[in-house]
């Protein structure tokens, strides 16, 4: 990149913003086509079910009803909902787009209603009659795990989708040598992703072209394109899918869904476009839900702290179908267990079961924020009881910044970091010592003030091939057109974070045009060349990277094209301003556009150089990257109702090099709020026969402006060399780095009571009754600690 | 997402509301800001025949003074409740219970006359109308009658409401010198609604006493009631630390206090007792700062 | 049985027979073409339906469009000085100038009630801000861009006030 960037590194305003805040973006509810019909899906009632009978009778007769289908008259036509996880003696749990005998889960389809307008729609659903003949549901993920737990599905043994293991070093021998064994377990609850925009497909046929059109809000164009092909066993080459305006994705997105396949087939059955929108409802019941792990540590240690060994068992409740990622999602959490430590002899365990729920998958960190929440719960747990500080104990057990690369137990290569440096930063910037000071003596007037760190390291810029379920590459484009404007098409597939900037700015310095010069195109599959799309903090590492080599080749071709031209050796020439400058000599110079005119008139072109500006790169990365940093959550318990009160909250980050300052800050302080969510008040709860008693926005509870505190968020800056913008990605940090902080800086609070743990949310009766049993045990160690 | 389809009058006075309430009888339900009704209606909880929309009877939106006593028309909004001067002056607790009810839109839309009607055992105006001895008018064809708020919350979702009947107004009695109150609320975290609300009105006497002491309660139980026991242990009394946890243990006997997914009966029991105490130390802070 | 209406939207008049059950968001998006304004639940807590309906913000998905007939309705197409220009409101200036949002759903709403708390507050402190905007659920941002917007736009209101 050119040594001085005019864009790169600095705050630019988005370019999205001026048609969302107008209001003149277009989701996909937004748009209307003529003929549209809207379709329904009949959902069970029962997390666990036969069906008896279905009875569309007065539904299909009903006015306004253009079609009532259930999955005897589908499930020849489309094929079940894919999973890309490959994992070894993976028992089959597939997922069909209706259920034909049997449901599994509350919220899981038996029928579809297609009418001509919403509210007829919304009628006839009312109107389909279904059957069924309760069965025993299958909730808690550790029953499910015996021998004598009733099924999920009749058609398997039993409900262990899988088991995974990996192990590294000497387990015995550190277990042999340590001091001390501790233990804990703990669970990462199950979330539910709740982004703004529900799910929405619509889809219209053209059979005279022999076109499928789909319109999803997906985080996947490509992947969902190949995969509805293969559902509708159709040819892929007649399906586009277009993602429009994407109302926040977080994972949930990250996927394919029955709706997607059945709008495709009934718009192409009926002949007329078929358009699908999630209620709330339905999204908090069928979509994706996050996390749901339950994990036994036994950490090895010496006295003074060091950690030896880390034996992991890890329950995984995956629900009860795989989606795209599903049975893949903990082992991620296998692998990233070690956190940010010296961790040399490590086993992990993991056990997949299968529920009467909602399939997990991959929500906002995906397996990482499990990871660094066991280990970073864990660290502070094991510095409690060798009454060490948590921030010296951290200390001590980092790699130091001259180990990395470093290779972890788990057999990763952690590219570059200094975990140390970004610590201290936050202990500096939350005034650590002093928050020690003001916590005593807040304690010895009866207040509960907690100090919770977390040191993160997380898995990014997903990633090689080799270690991905379906490519981890990335594509792009970049196209100069006769008039000097500039396309660039990419294979990611943002939805708020922000890339028709960034990647702009990119190429804007590169080319040495002005940012709105670039137009970035995105989320249509017959424009853009195959992608893999956004998540994993990938777009900017790895689709960036992809960009970055394009306009490297084209920046190449320019210069070649513009020394024949001005007879200069392209090597000693730039781009700069709309110039092709001379290096040696400021005033031999030549517009860009007449380089860009030469290129598309052909007639003067260098030997070898092809006509147009148009070039592609996939780039595949050689490894991950992996972003770090540390967290200091303070907060106050109110001790007679257990309300926790965060009083402030400093982050530090790391994600390499910073594309965008302001969206990169965006993108952390997105994070923080929602674990803070996962930490004080987001939790799915289903009850004994499988009803999730937490399904609208009335029972769930997401964080409002008003629940958070002003957050202080900084950076440290270590470049990764696994791509060539150095950049390391940061679209998971703050979801991965907070919730251990909060938790840490709430039993903290209460660690004088002899409060060891606390599950997941912070919710206040589970705090005050923490704090009541803890206060009234006859031989508690509050007494003790006095 | 969808209301069920229904009949729709939209009366202009409060005469041609009441013969229309009279007519449809069960099948109808009143609309006014539609802040109950209407998210009950779309999830298809209710589905009334008939919706009479009493929202543009104009003599049913006013605040004024009547007899000394402070007279609100049922479609007084939160926001205007939040926002009068007569009622911030008059009757200060209304203002600030108003001001913890929803949010912004929710203020904006819902009325005070809605609210009570619905009987939610978890909506906050109940603490503050039993506290104040607040009276609700409601008229029927047949003529008005007035109710004392705390006989007119029955039980979950049930008041004294007989079917043909309309909230008109709610009569609030005028505060004494040297009073002062308090609204302190637990929110539920997902849906804002009270945990558990406990509303304070108090008066001092010049000797520094209780010369009045009132505690209503929301959020606890199916109804919202007044904590006479706790009161008792106050009335005639200096308050002091001691005194007010004395009487705070009392907010819920006698009471069986819900339970739900958020929180447990104990828990609730537990948090009444501590709010309870925490509105009454917060009203005689103010009652204080008055007299000074 | 439909009802007619008659409401002004962004400073124009509509005549319409609706159905009593049509709720304001749907005659809004479906009817009046308005999709600016979105829908992210059913039980009135989310605030991306929110519009202006006599000036106070008002979540379009628990109104019926009758009870709407004859009010003056403000959505986020509206809000601009002269869409046709360009010319942008400067709550909606804040929000790209301070990167008030992210994914864009829930910023049409959030930028209505904005409007409102700085024509009730022009200099609202930040927990005033918080507590205006807790009938609005944003999942992208976390918040703060979104209390610095409006923070600034309420620098710029009263600048131009004076």
């Amino acid at each position: 990149m050119a040594t001085t960037t005019k864009y790169v590194g600095k705050p630019v305003k988005r370019k999205e913003d001026a048609r969302l805040i107008q209001g003149i973006a277009h989701y996909v509810d937004d748009r209307v086509l003529p003929g549209m019909l809207y379709l329904g899906v009949v959902r069970s009632p029962y997390a666990h079910a036969r069906i008896r009978a279905i009875d569309t009778e007065k539904a299909r007769t009903a006015a306004g009803v253009v079609a009532v289908l259930t999955a005897a008259d589908l499930s020849q036509a489309i094929g079940p909902v894919p999973c890309a996880a490959q994992l070894p003696d993976l028992k089959p749990a597939p997922r069909p787009v209706l259920a034909l005998d049997e449901v599994l889960f509350v919220g899981e389809g038996v029928a579809v209603v297609v009418a001509t307008d919403p509210y007829t729609l919304r009628d006839a659903l009312d109107l389909v009659d279904v059957d069924y003949e309760a069965l025993t549901a299958v909730v808690d993920p550790e029953k499910a795990a015996r021998k004598d737990s009733p099924r999920v599905h009749d058609s398997l043994a039993d409900n262990i989708a899988y088991r995974w293991e990996i192990e590294g070093g000497d387990l015995r021998k550190a277990f042999r040598q340590a001091d001390r064994v501790l233990k804990l377990r703990m669970t990462n609850q199950r979330v539910i992703p709740v982004a703004m925009e529900c799910r929405a497909a619509l889809a219209e046929y053209d059979r005279g072209d022999d076109r499928l059109t789909l319109w999803s809000s997906s985080q996947i164009p490509h992947l969902l394109r190949t995969q509805i092909a293969s559902m509708l066993k159709i040819h892929e080459s007649s399906v586009t899918v277009i993602v429009p305006e994407v109302g926040g994705g977080f994972g949930s997105k990250l996927n394919v869904y029955p709706e997607e396949a059945l709008v495709s087939y009934l718009a192409m059955h009926l002949g007329r476009p078929v358009k699908w929108i999630e209620s709330r409802r339905e999204n908090f019941l069928a979509t994706i839900h996050g996390r749901d792990q339950i994990c036994e540590m036994e950490f090895a240690v010496q006295r003074d702290g060091t950690l030896l060994g880390l034996r992991a068992h890890i329950i995984a409740d995956l629900g009860a179908y795989y989606q795209l990622l599903t049975p893949l999602i903990p082992t991620l959490s296998g692998l990233m267990l070690c956190g940010c430590y010296r961790l040399p002899n490590v086993r992990v365990e993991i056990t997949g079961v299968l529920t009467n729920k909602m399939s997990t998958d991959a929500y906002r960190g995906a397996g990482r924020p499990e990871a660094t929440y066991f280990i970073e719960r864990g660290i502070d747990f094991v510095a409690a009881e060798l009454k060490k500080d948590p921030a010296e104990l951290r200390r001590k057990n980092f790699p130091k910044s001259k180990d990395f690369p470093y290779v972890t137990a788990t057999g990763l290569i952690y590219d570059t970091a200094n975990y140390q440096a970004a610590m201290d930063l936050a202990l500096q910037k939350a005034g650590y010592k002093k928050l020690r000071r003001e916590q005593e003596a807040a304690r010895k007037k009866g207040r509960y003030i907690g100090i919770g760190l977390s040191s993160y390291v997380e898995i990014c810029g997903m990633g090689p091939s080799s270690a991905m379920p379906a490519g981890g590459w990335e594509s792009a484009t970049v196209r100069i057109e006769p008039t000097g404007s500039v396309r660039v098409l990419t294979g990611s597939s943002p939805h708020g974070q922000g890339e028709e900037t960034t990647f702009a700015q990119i190429a804007a310095d590169f080319l040495g045009v002005g940012i709105e010069d670039v137009a970035v195109i995105h989320g249509n599959t017959s424009i853009v060349p195959y992608g893999i799309g956004t998540f994993g903090s990938r777009s900017t590492a790895v689709g960036g990277a992809a960009l970055y080599r394009c306009l490297e080749k084209l920046r190449d071709k320019l210069l070649k094209i513009a020394g024949h031209l001005m007879q200069e050796d392209p090597a000693k020439l730039v781009l700069r301003g709309k110039q092709v400058v001379s290096r040696r000599d400021a005033h031999k110079s030549m517009p860009l556009l007449d380089v860009i005119s030469a290129a598309y008139m052909a007639k003067t072109l260098p030997e070898g150089v092809e006509p147009g500006l148009d070039e592609t790169d996939f780039f595949e990365p050689s490894n991950f990257t992996y972003p770090f940093g540390t967290h200091v959550a303070v907060v106050e318990v109110d001790p007679e109702t257990g309300t926790v009160k965060l009083l402030k909250y400093v982050a530090v980050d790391d994600c390499g090099n910073v594309i965008n300052p302001l969206l990169v800050e965006g993108q952390v302080q997105g994070g923080i709020v929602q674990s803070i969510g996962q930490a004080l008040l987001e939790e799915a709860i289903y009850d004994e026969q499988g009803q999730l008693l937490t399904g609208e926005l009335t029972d769930y509870a997401v964080p409002r402006a008003a629940d958070i505190p002003w957050l202080e968020t900084y950076r440290t800056v270590t470049p990764t060399p696994v791509n060539p913008l150095g950049v390391k990605g940061v679209g998971e940090a703050g979801t991965i780095g907070a919730t251990p902080a909060l938790v840490n800086a709430v039993v903290d609070a209460l660690s004088r009571l002899g409060v060891r743990h606390l599950d997941m949310p912070m919710k206040r009766e589970r705090v005050w009754k923490a704090i009541r049993d803890a206060s009234s045990a006859p031989s508690g160690r509050a007494r003790k600690a006095k | 997402m969808i209301p069920t389809a229904f009949e729709y009058f939209a009366p202009k006075s409060l005469d041609e509301a009441l013969r229309l309430v009279e007519r449809h009888g069960d099948e109808a339900k009143l609309l006014a800001g539609g802040h109950s009704l209407l998210p009950l209606m779309k999830l298809r909880l209710s589905v009334p025949r008939y919706v009479i929309d009493i929202g543009r009877i104009k003599s049913l939106r006013s605040i004024r003074e009547d007899a000394g006593a402070l007279v609100i028309g049922a479609l007084t909004t939160h926001h205007d409740m939040e926002t009068s001067e007569l009622v911030g002056s008059r009757c200060p607790l209304l203002a600030e219970t108003a001001a913890e009810i929803g949010d912004v839109q929710v203020r904006n839309r819902g009325t005070v006359g809605g609210s009570l009607a619905h009987g939610d055992p978890a909506a906050d105006y109940p603490a503050a109308m039993v506290a104040l001895d607040a009276e609700i008018v409601v008229a029927a064809s047949s003529g008005t009658r007035r109710i004392r708020a705390e006989d007119f919350f029955v039980d979950l979702l049930t008041t004294q409401l007989r079917p043909g009947e309309i909230v008109t107004e709610v009569r609030v009695p005028a505060s004494p010198e040297m009073s002062g109150s308090a609204y302190c609320k637990l929110h539920q975290p997902a849906s804002g609604f009270a945990l558990v609300g406990a509303a304070a009105q108090i008066a001092l006497d010049s000797n520094g006493k209780l010369a009045s002491v009132a505690i209503g309660m929301t959020g606890v139980a199916v109804r919202a009631y007044r904590a006479r026991a706790a009161e008792a242990v106050l009335a005639g009394n200096k308050p002091s630390g001691k005194l007010l946890a004395e009487a705070a243990e009392k907010v819920a006997d006698g009471i069986e206090p819900l339970a739900d997914l958020h929180a447990s009966a104990a828990y609730r029991r537990a948090v009444a007792s501590v709010y309870a105490r925490r509105a009454l130390e917060t009203a005689i802070s103010r009652a204080n700062e008055r007299k000074a | 049985m439909s009802v007619s209406i008659q409401l002004r939207v962004n400073g124009k008049t509509y005549q319409s027979a609706v159905e009593p059950r049509l709720l304001l968001i749907h005659y809004l998006r479906e009817v009046l073409g308005l999709t600016g304004s979105h829908i992210g639940c059913e039980t009135s807590l989310c605030g991306t339906c929110t519009v202006l309906v006599n000036g106070r913000a008002v979540k379009s998905c628990t109104m019926l469009a009758v009870q709407a007939d004859g009010a003056e309705i403000t959505t986020i197409e509206g809000l601009s000085a002269a869409p046709e220009a360009g010319g942008l409101h400067p709550v909606q200036q804040a929000f790209r100038e301070k990167h008030g949002l992210q994914c864009g759903f829930c910023t049409p709403g959030m930028i209505l009630s904005a409007v409102q708390l700085l024509g009730d507050n022009p200099n609202p402190g930040e927990a005033e801000i918080r507590r205006a905007l807790a009938g609005n659920l944003c999942r992208c941002t976390g918040y703060q861009h979104i209390i610095e917007s409006v923070r600034y736009a309420a620098r710029k209101l009263r600048s131009q006030k004076r």
